[in-house]
């Protein structure tokens, strides 16, 4: 048994929310880079240009890439040698977003449904955690924006309908989506288990890199397959026109139901920001 | 882009008038933020028969929702908000004059008509560009219901902020003429 103090969990919160908040990562850039050479529209290369400015400002200034930013969302694998010690597991991840979006100078986006009342500091944050072999704790942070979440959806297909159905079903999300979520977007597509697996699912993709295909064959072909589709819809960066509408889009998929064909797509605007560390 | 145009606020119907789709536009001079809940509020007073608490008339209105400034700065990260939320206020403050919106993504076709009608445009901010920004804007000064935190009404004096006609006071609309134009379906 490894013991993990609480105060160690609330500082590697802290720093990986300020760290994604600030500093997009190099797979992403690399993405602008692409399209800033390839895009046809002379409108579409110069709003790439400024995002790739953004992102130097943003990064040199230790500011956010976009004031929105996002709900804390955290996706955990706790080491079940691992004991954690001094406190509230789930508290200590509260505090360290409560420091990191204070002392980041982050905005605070919760808030009440009903009332709209601001909770004032971003938390309760959204853990999603697993139990998994080993005595280490491996916290990945997204920081997630409401425009694209708002252009996420979950559908309960027939399972008639196939895979053709669930790339219809993805490329037809992103064009009635259009200029709303921020593109050039990253789709997270999550395919299989129940309603709510199927979502979170659709979140988890969107932790690969750009570029980084599923281990499947055939399932990082149809990735391939929709992202083509997607960037021959002409909505471009900022939905001005153009060949770049997704940088990229990941499939994750796991049995389901005889009867069922859960899907859920999640967007990510560009500002795909997540990071991660090891304690 | 076609043209590079600079104006600065107020805006007049002539202004506005003179604006094309995908023209490059730099503001200079006062703008106004508002998003979601003070949307509500101002319409809410207009219902009430009650002032607002700011003269919308030839302004424009800033959908975003700042970051927080650190010390020394006047704003924090400050790129636009998507639009379409604040699609059902919108109208009644372009009838009462407002002359521009500035946001991101589409508006309702209510929307459209009422700029067409009363002479005003949507203009379009780099989404996600918050922090190169926050470099147009100089002086921020909260002018109403500081309560709602990021979404307070605020006053910013801007210098060449740079956005881009997305509709204009024809009914024109670049998202769609632009998705047509590169679209390969």
């Amino acid at each position: 048994m490894r013991e993990v103090h609480t105060d160690e969990i609330t500082k590697v919160v802290r720093d990986l929310f300020m760290d994604a908040n600030c500093n997009l990562g190099e797979d992403v850039l690399a993405a602008f880079d692409h399209a800033i050479e390839k895009d046809e529209s002379p409108v579409a290369r110069e709003v790439m240009k400024e995002l790739k400015e953004n992102a130097r400002i943003a990064r040199e200034e230790n500011s956010p890439i976009c004031q929105d930013t996002g709900l804390a969302v955290l996706f955990i694998e706790l080491g079940q040698d691992v004991h954690i010690v001094g406190g509230d597991f789930k508290d200590a991840i509260n505090e360290g977003v409560r420091q990191g979006y204070k002392e980041g100078y982050l905005r605070k986006s919760a808030c009440d449904p009903f009332s709209r009342k601001n909770t004032g500091d971003n938390t309760p944050a959204i853990i999603h955690l697993e139990i998994v072999p080993g005595d280490k704790v491996k916290i990945m942070a997204v920081p997630k924006g409401g425009g694209a979440e708002n252009m996420s959806r979950v559908n309960m297909l027939t399972p008639a309908v196939g895979v053709d159905g669930v790339k219809d079903f993805v490329v037809n999300r992103v064009k009635e989506s259009g200029s709303n979520p921020c593109p050039p977007t990253v789709i997270g597509v999550g395919i299989g288990g129940t309603f709510e697996r199927s979502a979170l699912l659709a979140k988890k993709a969107l932790l690969r890199k750009i570029g980084e295909r599923n281990p499947d064959p055939e399932i990082a072909k149809a990735e391939e397959e929709v992202l083509e589709r997607i960037n021959k819809l002409g909505i471009g960066p900022m939905g001005y026109g153009g060949n770049t509408t997704s940088l990229d889009v990941f499939f994750e998929v796991e049995p389901c139901h005889i009867a069922s064909l859960p899907l859920a797509v999640n967007i990510q605007c560009h500002a795909s920001r997540h990071k991660e560390a090891i304690i | 882009m076609s043209n590079k145009i600079e104006l600065t606020t107020p805006l007049s119907t002539e202004d506005v008038e003179n604006l094309n789709i995908g023209d490059k536009v730099f503001l200079n001079g006062i703008i106004y933020t508002g998003r979601d809940a003070a949307h509500k509020r101002l319409i809410d007073l207009l219902n009430e028969g009650k002032e607002l608490p700011i003269d919308v008339k030839g302004q424009i209105i800033y959908y975003v929702g700042p970051s927080p400034a650190k010390p020394g700065k006047p704003i924090g990260s400050a790129g636009p908000t998507t639009s379409y939320r604040m699609d059902a206020y919108a109208p009644k403050l372009i009838e009462l004059g407002m002359k521009g919106m500035i946001g991101k993504g589409n508006r309702a076709s209510e929307v459209i008509e009422a700029m067409k009608k009363y002479k005003a445009v949507y203009l379009g901010a780099t989404g996600g560009a918050g922090a190169l920004i926050a470099k147009s804007i100089k002086k921020a000064e909260i002018v109403a219901y500081e309560d709602l935190g990021p979404e307070a009404i605020r006053k910013l004096e801007v210098e060449d902020f740079p956005v881009v006609v997305i509709n204009d006071t024809k009914g024109n609309d670049l998202y769609v003429e632009g998705a047509n134009k590169y679209s390969k379906e």
